[in-house]
């Protein structure tokens, strides 16, 4: 069946703009993925009080689609809150690779972006980024919950940007 | 440098200290055991005006050197023989034979010089000439004397190596007790009536350079009453008997000392580390710890 | 008859109900456990190790994040041994400060507590209930000093900012509403058939097993010892306000889950006193030295966190930096009567009873 565009009065034309959303497939699934993102529970320190907080009633995460999943098999996207040491290292690189395509990893706090407060210590692994790919950082000690909040909403974002103009934002 | 090239030095010194070191000479005049060596070069610089030629300033160097020096080392004699006054002082140069004797000579000196500098300020300023008149004896003292007797009838005469009080913790009676008596003399000090110390609350470990200790803080939930107690090691092969036995809530503790400063705790169920991973080479916590991977 | 095997199970550092990275590697039997061995560390920062090249007023942000969940009571106790050595004194209105925000931060740190235990154990309200009323204690922490978790409002001497205009004046508004509440959690919770069920008899231990494994805090004295730091070695003006220390029998989760809430009652008693006696005016600092230095020696002082004892050893060279500074952490020591009390438990009184105990990671690992 073919469609010619040419073909269309400018009523019809306005009509159909109000109507019908004209897509990609690829856009179609980044809407969806981006708006039901479950991130793997990884409260690792102080960070991981204000993602509960976060997902409590008062700055309520459900609202965007997001529901912490424990099992990392059925989550997206991992939200690193909190300090890695090195002893925690290999275990959190082994749950990424545990969590299926597509997924995106927020690193939330200062911990976890670049060490942090401790960034001098023996134990601690100087940024999260160092196992695995990172997508969004969020600064803060511990962040707001409405700079959490932001920092998901950057990620959604991207996620509907990488599928709209089929760029990565950054090079993996 | 010998005695007797000093006692030179400070004959020569004798009618050149007023305007070499007038500071110096008036820590010696503070210390007691230094007193009969430089009462004439202080009482000397005090009436003459320091009206003389310049001196060569290596020399004078030299001779502020030789003076503090030898009030360190008779600030050494006198730390030693007084016992628990200063417990800064104390602690360091106690008593115990595993101490390097030098370092931590140097160390006390250097402590007491600076009290002693002190006192000399306040000498100069109040007009006395004797150093301060004794404390008032601490209110818990009987209770560490009581503390003490007890260990050293029923454990052995020399377990305790020092007792004392320490004022700035709220007076908290403390005792320096030999590692291979320890086990005993906590045995003893949990089950006494009365005063139980049935409750550890806290074990660390503490890294002086000189040495390793170990300080256990005590509390009796029946009197209220605190203690502390502390046990010195080596550093080249750091052992203290573990307490687990008498206080089961040691055996964590215990573990953490050993993983972050390397102490051994023979007696102890499970000695492993607890920190740190299993494969981690060193001990964090001691001063001249290298981590082996700075840039991770 | 059922042939069964041993199975090693780790309970891993990422599992929803460990409290954080925490990790207990169990032998279990079909469903009884019979030998379990905790793993820590997977949060060990190094603070102690850090503490020794920052001066005393450096230290105090690493103590907020040490008990994240108090950081109040840890940056007190820090604080509080200094100007202990240093012999200096904190005037009224600071002490009066320190105070009202101590009992305020007991109550978010119990509220916190009730809500995840209840979470674990499989209620899924409270946690909402619980994170609401502790919102209103945050906002009132972020307008005294502008951080939600973590402070770092206490200085050597007195506190560093003063209660802006009408801060007492909410929290005596506060008084009465967690009241209120408080009664209707216990409406809610407390007389649940199943909650019961779940939580009594679980995890029982004497009075002579708890100071023998030196537990302190609800731990303790739900089995009748009679030991709160606030009333035994008061500090602070504690001793001027009455409050009565709820104490327990039969050293179960049950025992242990009524002290903590009736705490945040006493808790709540505490404040409408001090909110009465508050200081119209006065200096939040005292009179304290450019430099922070206190004399050579060494001190142990311990004070009384909804956790039970936080105690910190500072051994010092009369330099701005201390030379050793060891922190006895609650949750470290009461962690370890866990493998005793799980032996012969089954593996869903193991998330119960490690709840009851009431761990912060932070801390355990410091």
């Amino acid at each position: 069946m073919e469609f010619n565009l040419e073909s269309i009065t400018p009523e019809e034309r306005q009509e159909l703009e109000r109507n019908v959303f004209m897509g990609t497939l690829e856009q179609l699934k980044a809407w969806a993925r981006s708006n039901s993102l479950w991130p793997l529970t990884f409260g690792l320190a102080c960070c991981a009080i204000e993602m509960m907080g976060t997902g409590a009633s008062h700055y309520d995460l459900d609202r965007f689609g997001v529901m912490f999943r424990t099992s990392p098999r059925q989550s997206d996207v991992m939200i690193v809150a909190g300090t890695v040491t090195k002893k925690m290292g290999p275990l959190l690189r082994r749950l990424y690779d545990q969590m299926p395509e597509p997924k995106w990893v927020i690193a939330m706090g200062s911990c976890a972006t670049a060490g942090g407060p401790y960034v001098r210590s023996y134990a601690v692994m100087k940024g999260v980024d160092q196992i695995v790919p990172v997508d969004v950082y969020i600064p803060g000690c511990p962040p707001n919950p409405a700079a959490l909040i932001y920092g998901i909403n950057k990620l959604q974002e991207k996620i509907r940007y990488e599928a709209k103009t089929g760029k990565r934002v950054t090079n993996r | 440098m010998s005695d007797e090239k000093e006692k030179e030095l400070e004959q020569s010194a004798e009618p050149k200290s007023e305007e070499a070191a007038p500071a110096e000479a008036a820590p010696a005049e503070a210390t007691p055991a230094a007193a009969e060596a430089t009462p004439k070069p202080a009482a000397e610089s005090a009436p003459s005006a320091p009206a003389a030629p310049a001196v060569d300033p290596e020399r004078e160097a030299k001779l502020k050197a030789a003076a503090e020096a030898r009030a360190a080392r008779a600030a050494a004699k006198a730390a030693a023989e007084a016992g628990g006054e200063a417990p800064a002082a104390a602690a360091p140069a106690g008593a115990g034979g595993e101490v390097d004797p030098e370092k931590a000579a140097k160390i006390a000196a250097a402590a007491e010089a600076r009290a002693a500098r002190a006192a000399a300020k306040a000498a100069a300023e109040g007009g006395e000439a004797a150093p301060a008149e004794p404390k008032p004896p601490s209110p818990k003292q009987p209770q560490l004397d009581e503390a003490a007797a007890l260990i050293r009838a029923s454990v052995a005469e020399d377990a305790i190596e020092e007792a004392y009080i320490n004022e700035l913790n709220d007076h908290m009676p403390t005792l320096v007790i030999r590692a291979d008596r320890l086990v005993e003399a906590c045995r003893l000090l949990k089950t006494r009536t009365g005063q139980d110390y049935t409750y550890l609350r806290n074990v660390s470990g503490v890294d002086y350079e000189t040495h390793l200790e170990v300080v256990y803080h005590l509390v009796s939930l029946n009197s209220k009453n605190e203690l502390a107690v502390k046990v010195k090691t080596n550093r080249e092969q750091p052992g203290i008997p573990s307490v687990v036995p008498v206080w089961e809530t040691a055996n964590w503790n215990e573990r953490e000392i050993y993983d972050l400063l390397g102490i051994d705790f023979p007696g102890h169920p499970d000695l492993r580390r607890i920190m740190m991973p299993d494969d981690w080479v060193g001990h964090p916590l001691r001063k001249d710890y290298v981590p082996l991977d700075p840039e991770v | 008859m059922i042939r069964t095997e041993e199975l090693l199970l780790n309970v891993g550092p990422q599992h929803p109900s460990t409290h954080g990275v925490f990790r207990i590697i169990v032998k279990l039997d079909g469903e009884v456990i019979t030998e379990a061995t905790p793993v820590m560390g997977y949060l060990h920062r190094g603070t102690e190790k850090l503490a020794e090249d920052l001066n005393y007023t450096q230290i105090i942000p690493y103590t907020d994040r040490m008990d994240y969940v108090s950081a109040m009571t840890t940056n007190y106790v820090l604080c509080h041994g200094v100007e202990k050595m240093m012999g200096l004194e904190v005037p009224e209105r600071a002490e009066f400060m320190r105070l009202i925000v101590m009992e305020l931060q007991r109550i978010a740190s119990h509220l916190v507590w009730w809500g995840t235990y209840l979470l674990d154990i499989g209620a899924m309200s409270p946690f909402l209930f619980a994170f609401r009323d502790r919102e209103i204690i945050i906002n009132l922490f972020n307008e005294l000093c502008g951080a939600r978790l973590t402070y770092n409002y206490m200085r050597v001497g007195g506190v560093k900012w003063d209660a802006p205009v009408g801060w007492i004046d909410k929290v005596r508004e506060f008084i009465p509403y967690m009241e209120s509440k408080l009664d209707e959690y216990h409406r809610l919770v407390s007389g649940n058939e199943i909650f019961l069920a779940r939580i009594r008899g679980v995890g029982a231990y004497d009075a002579q097993t708890a100071i023998d494994y030196g537990l302190s805090g609800a731990n303790l004295r739900s089995t009748g010892v009679d030991w709160d730091l606030r009333k035994a070695k008061p500090y602070s003006i504690y001793n001027r306000f009455e409050f009565d220390v709820p104490l327990g029998k039969n050293g179960d989760c049950y025992d242990r889950y009524l002290i903590r809430l009736e705490e945040i009652r006493q808790s709540l008693r505490i404040l409408k006193q001090a909110v009465e006696q508050f200081p119209s005016s006065g200096d939040v600092m005292g009179k304290v030295p450019r430099v922070i230095r206190p004399p050579a020696g060494e001190l142990y002082v311990g004070i009384e966190s909804p956790r039970g004892e936080i105690g910190v050893h500072i051994v010092s060279k009369g330099k701005a930096e201390p030379y050793r500074l060891k922190f006895r952490r609650p949750s470290f020591v009461n962690l370890q009567i866990l493998p005793k009390l799980l032996v012969g438990e089954t593996m869903t009184n193991l998330i119960t009873i490690l709840g009851g105990i009431d761990i912060v990671v932070g801390e355990v690992d410091c």
